[in-house]
């Protein structure tokens, strides 16, 4: 750490440092561009992976907090930037170093109001473009009169705007069209069989061929990090099965994580190895959940039928233990809420019993089939490189090539112990991010067979304070969700609940990256790709 | 008159008086007996075959596939046909948060409904806002928005209890008058009269 | 084979008995009209049930089974609610041609029912081109979806649309191919004259070779003229909402839907009538005890259960394949399939040529 510490101080004298988990560099907003510039390019440091843009706001001052990672040397980093100005914020934007960035930006512009210098698209992310006052700020007016819920149409703005600064320093805000005058523009969402919930696409087609996607998200933004907030912290955990419901243990655990690394707790092992199992249980029956979705999307809706008779096991299992179907609500601070029902090991066993002879199944409709090698193979793209910088993570960057599964490049919990192979595939097409599921649920398997029968005794839950007050200070944790590397973003002033609680979705780069791979392809593919990437709408809107 | 569904036993269900009121208001008019069989017909018709339409927010969309795979299998009742076009389904099951950004596609999902359609709000969210009340972007349920004929507790709720629940819609169209009469089809008009959409002036 | 034609024969005298001739066709068309009606709702209804019913099945549920016993009432009861559901008016939309629309496809799969041979003398119509009739009237079918999805006024329905006449017209050749292939072997366009041809043994297996690939070519195209899955791009539900028919409503869309399964009725009846002898029993030259036991079963159970047989491979498709992209969809007629048919019916030419097939009748 010393010497990252030693080398930016050396070429950005202005920069102060503060210690944390990672490394803290305050940068004044002026050399910001050029810091993350270097941060990426040198060969020493390459951080070519913007896990998240925090917005952040200290009343005094608004900011952001950028999180980098370095997929070659497998370090992090994190940047603060601030500004004072609070009536008319500005930053310099990073999205020509990031292609994510762009997203992060918009997503920070919506909920702060901070403007990014020369991003070429500053919209409102997820509220309506009429929406009054930046709702995460701490003076924000609640007021449901100021902002009603309205049955008029929402107005369309077929412009985007971006704040460019001149070479003489001067700032311009210049208006840009999205769509070409003449292009014929399809509604996709946010009511539509295929966006998987409500997300919109207004795609401009050239007969079959698709030139542009314009992705509006929103239609189920819930603003859960606002309502965290003047929550304590037991009290958030249950959003976490409401964003990606799917993922729902794997969040909790995430959540969990940070706040027991916050507050010091201790989780006993019995309690570790029941999360991690649960996690890889939904792990399979999200994956489950996928192929059925993603091959009905393709037209070939027996498969649904057939995953999801594997997830209704996999639900019984919860059920019996957690009590629900869905929102299980179980993992919780400092362990788990319940212990295992009686027979969860029989049931677990029978489980794997039966998972290889479905999964062969699935293999044999779907995988060999022509028309799905057809529709699969070669469509929607994703190099490497891409991927990283779209930050495309979970089973749809293992399609790229990019091994970037948190449970091997961070390891939490207990799974440095276990035995499994991180499964990535070069292709980078939609048939490389299918495949990567379906073995991913071999993996998972694996590793539940390894714990079924080595459950620990020992306690469930450690001893926790009734009133649970975090230090002041701020953590960061990343989990593998079923989507891909979940983060949680906590800053405590040291009272019951969070100052800011930010929630990193892993598929908020998947609906972002759907326009660059896109490009080019049928109507079709959209689907195909859409369904590949396998966002969850919740999970990004939040 | 007892207002049943071949499915489950008069007394199983658990809100029989209101069902018992709505037939005692229907028969205050008096049935012709012509047009009373022939409503019968077609009410047994249209309560035995119910289209959702293809909608889904969140969590409970989810329980909704449930519903329809092979465990639950909703096709029983007849009800597996869902209809991705608002023009050919005769229900819209509100299954998820509904936020402000989403309550004017919701409505304009329900005017292109054709008649009759039918609204059941499904789990907390669509009922009451849910765990999200207190938030400054969801629409605390729905029905400022559109009109609700059935609700469905629960977050979200059991595949069981959507079953129920669109029993129990299925039981509201057996007491309604297609030919005249009292109807909640002019609740329906009275509802849209009072929440009319703006911008829209016809 | 008992010949029904003695029956309509018995009618036509009766009512010539006490009619002038102008009277009793007008009276017999009448009757015809209504029995064909009658015919076309029950059979699309019995076809919704067991699609239905099929389907269920492939996907280990159990299917409408609560309405009526084992669920037989459920399409009635979807008549019932489709007839009085509200027609939608809408604006800005061409009002003759959206209304014409689902009338062009209903007419189109009605005509085509005029030629299928339903019994020994069963036939409405039984005229020397037969089968040329029946190739011509079912591509009417394509205007009203062509029409259907230009007058809605909406990108769905025109990109719904658009792909469908791109389909049915490729897909139209492979059709036409392969049944002109059958009508070289059979050597008459009559469909009486077909049914009749295959008397001692269908032509799937008097044909062989030819006639096997005849027949795979046919199946495919014939799913796809039906816009059924894996080739059910214009409607293609998770890309266009509803395709084509995203803005019609009530028995407007009903017509539509009616149609659909009557059209998988027709395609699978004619690959009945031109590869599994129409109403002809089971024939097996030689087995002549087998051969009278067959003529005992009506030929209206053979035809209709021989069509129902073709339609549940048909329905087997839908519920298996994923769908093809419409490039694909293209490149497999005309790379594939088109080549394929042109090179079977010069093999079917030189077949018949050199008498290599089973002798036929006359």
């Amino acid at each position: 750490m010393s010497t990252l510490q030693d080398k930016i101080a050396k070429l950005f004298p202005q920069a102060s440092f503060d210690d944390g988990e990672f490394l803290l560099v305050n940068i004044p907003d002026a050399q910001w561009h050029d810091l993350a510039k270097t941060l990426r390019d040198d060969e020493d440091l390459a951080f070519d992976y913007l896990v998240t843009i925090v917005g952040m706001d200290w009343t005094d001052r608004l900011g952001c907090v950028y999180y980098l990672t370095s997929t070659k040397h497998a370090r992090h980093i994190s940047v603060r930037v601030a500004t004072e100005d609070r009536d008319n914020p500005m930053l310099h934007s990073i999205a020509d170093l990031w292609h994510i960035a762009g997203i992060y930006e918009r997503e920070v512009y919506d909920f702060f109001g901070i403007i990014f210098l020369n991003n070429p698209d500053m919209r409102r992310l997820f509220l309506s473009i009429d929406w009054k006052g930046y709702p995460l700020r701490k003076d924000y007016d609640e007021d449901p009169a100021l902002n009603p819920v309205s049955t008029e149409n929402e107005r369309q703005d077929d412009n985007t705007y971006s704040w460019v600064e001149t070479p003489d320093g001067k700032i311009e805000k210049k208006t840009i069209p999205v769509f070409g005058e003449d292009d014929f523009v399809v509604n996709i969402g946010p009511q539509h069989p295929a966006t998987h919930g409500v997300l919109r696409f207004r795609t401009s087609v050239d007969g079959e061929n698709i030139k542009k996607i314009d992705v509006y998200m929103g239609y189920i933004h819930r603003g859960v990090e606002k309502l965290c907030e003047s929550l304590t912290y037991p009290q958030t955990l249950h959003y976490m099965d409401r964003l990606d419901y799917f993922s729902a243990h794997n969040y909790h655990h995430g959540l969990c994580m940070c706040i027991e690394k916050a507050a010091n707790i201790e989780v006993p092992r019995r309690a570790q190895v029941i999360r991690v199992m649960m996690d890889e249980l939904s792990r399979i029956a999200s994956h489950c959940l996928f192929i059925g979705t993603y091959c009905m999307d393709l037209g070939a809706t027996t498969m649904l039928f057939y995953t999801l008779r594997v997830r209704e096991m996999i639900l019984d299992i919860m059920e019996k233990t957690c009590g629900a179907r869905m929102t299980f609500n179980y993992d919780c601070i400092g362990g788990v809420m319940q212990d295992l029902a009686p027979d969860f090991q029989k049931d677990v066993k029978h489980l794997l019993e039966v998972l290889p002879a479905n999964i062969k199944e699935y293999n044999k409709l779907f995988t060999g089939n022509v028309i799905a090698k057809n529709r699969l193979e070669h469509v929607g793209y994703l190099s490497r490189e891409d991927a990283i910088s779209w930050a495309v993570t979970g089973p749809s960057g293992r399609g790229s090539g990019w091994a970037c599964d948190v449970r091997k490049t961070d390891p939490y919990s207990i799974y440095p112990e276990l035995e499994f192979d991180e499964v990535v595939r070069t292709e980078g097409d939609s048939m490389a991010r299918f495949k990567v599921r379906m073995d991913e649920m071999v993996q998972s398997a694996r590793i539940l067979e390894q714990l079924v029968d080595n459950i620990p005794e020992g306690d469930i839950c450690a001893k926790v304070p009734k009133v649970l007050k975090l230090p002041v200070g701020h953590w960061f944790q990343l989990v593998e969700g079923c989507r891909g590397a979940f983060g949680i973003y906590i800053e405590s002033t040291g009272t019951t609940s969070p100052m800011r609680l930010k929630i990193v979705p892993p598929c908020l780069p998947l609906a972002a990256v759907v326009d660059h791979i896109t490009r080019g392809g049928k109507i079709a593919d959209l689907i195909t790709i859409g369904g590949s990437l396998d966002y969850i709408v919740p999970d990004m809107d939040r | 008159m007892e207002v049943t569904c071949k499915a489950m036993p008069y007394e199983a269900f658990k809100d029989n008086e209101y069902i018992e009121h709505l037939v005692k208001e229907l028969n205050e008019s008096g049935a012709n007996v012509v047009v009373g069989s022939l409503d019968k017909l077609i009410n047994w018709g249209r309560a035995n075959s119910l289209w959702p339409l293809t909608f889904a927010t969140s969590c409970c969309g989810i329980e909704f596939v449930s519903l329809g795979a092979a465990r639950f299998d909703m096709a029983r009742f007849g009800w597996e046909v869902a209809r991705s076009s608002p023009r050919q389904a005769d229900f819209i099951m509100v299954a998820g948060t509904i936020v402000n950004r989403m309550a004017p596609v919701l409505r304009r999902l329900y005017d292109q409904l054709a008649e009759p359609k039918y609204v059941i709000a499904c789990g907390a969210c669509a009922v009451s806002g849910g765990p999200f009340r207190k938030s400054y972007h969801v629409a605390k349920g729905i029905e400022d928005i559109i009109p609700v004929d059935v609700f469905i507790p629960g977050c979200p709720p059991r595949p069981e209890a959507m079953i129920y629940g669109i029993m129990q819609l299925q039981r509201k169209i057996k007491v309604e008058k297609f030919f005249g009469g009292v109807n909640r089809q002019e609740k329906q008009k009275e509802f849209l009269e009072t929440h009319p959409v703006p911008g829209v002036n016809d | 084979m008992y010949d029904c034609s003695s029956i309509t024969e018995w009618i036509h005298g009766l009512l010539g008995s006490f009619m002038p001739d102008w009277l009793v066709i007008l009276t017999e068309c009448v009757l015809i009209g209504v029995g064909l009606l009658l015919v076309y709702a029950l059979l699309a209804l019995f076809y919704i049930y067991y699609e239905r019913k099929v389907c269920a099945a492939f996907q280990c549920r159990l299917g409408p089974n609560r309405v009526g016993p084992a669920g037989t009432c459920q399409v009635f009861a979807d008549m019932f609610k489709m007839l009085i559901k509200e027609l939608i008016t809408l604006n800005h939309i061409d009002r003759f041609l959206f209304a014409l629309a689902p009338y062009l496809v209903i007419v189109a799969s009605m005509l085509a029912f005029a030629v299928l041979p339903w019994g020994n003398g069963l036939q409405i119509i039984d005229f020397n081109i037969g089968i040329f009739f029946l190739v011509a009237v079912s591509s009417i079918g394509v205007l009203g979806i062509l029409l259907a999805g230009w007058s809605s006024n909406n990108k769905y329905t025109l990109i719904g649309a658009l792909r469908s006449g791109a389909q049915m017209v490729s897909y139209e050749l492979s059709i036409g191919l392969s049944v002109l292939t059958m009508v070289v072997f059979a050597g008459t366009m009559s469909v009486g004259g077909i049914v009749e041809q295959q008397k001692d043994l269908w032509f799937l297996f008097s044909g062989h070779i030819p006639a096997i690939i005849a027949f795979i070519i046919y199946l495919i195209a014939g799913t796809a003229e039906t816009n059924r899955g894996p080739f059910d791009l214009p409607e293609a539900e998770s890309e266009l909402t509803a395709g084509y028919h995203t803005e019609y409503s009530g028995i407007h869309f009903g017509f539509f839907y009616l149609a659909e399964y009557l059209n998988l009725f027709i395609v699978s009846g004619v690959a009945a009538l031109l590869f599994f002898g129409g109403w002809m029993p089971l024939h097996i030259p030689g087995w002549d005890g087998f051969n009278s036991v067959m003529d005992f079963i009506p030929g209206t159970i053979w035809f209709v259960g021989k069509a129902i047989v073709l339609s549940f491979v048909i329905i087997w498709f839908k519920w298996t394949f994923p769908r093809l992209r419409i490039d694909q969809l293209l490149s497999l007629e005309w790379k594939y399939l088109l080549p394929i048919n042109l090179f079977n019916l010069v093999l079917m030419v030189l077949m018949v040529l050199w008498g290599l097939h089973y002798p036929l009748p006359n």
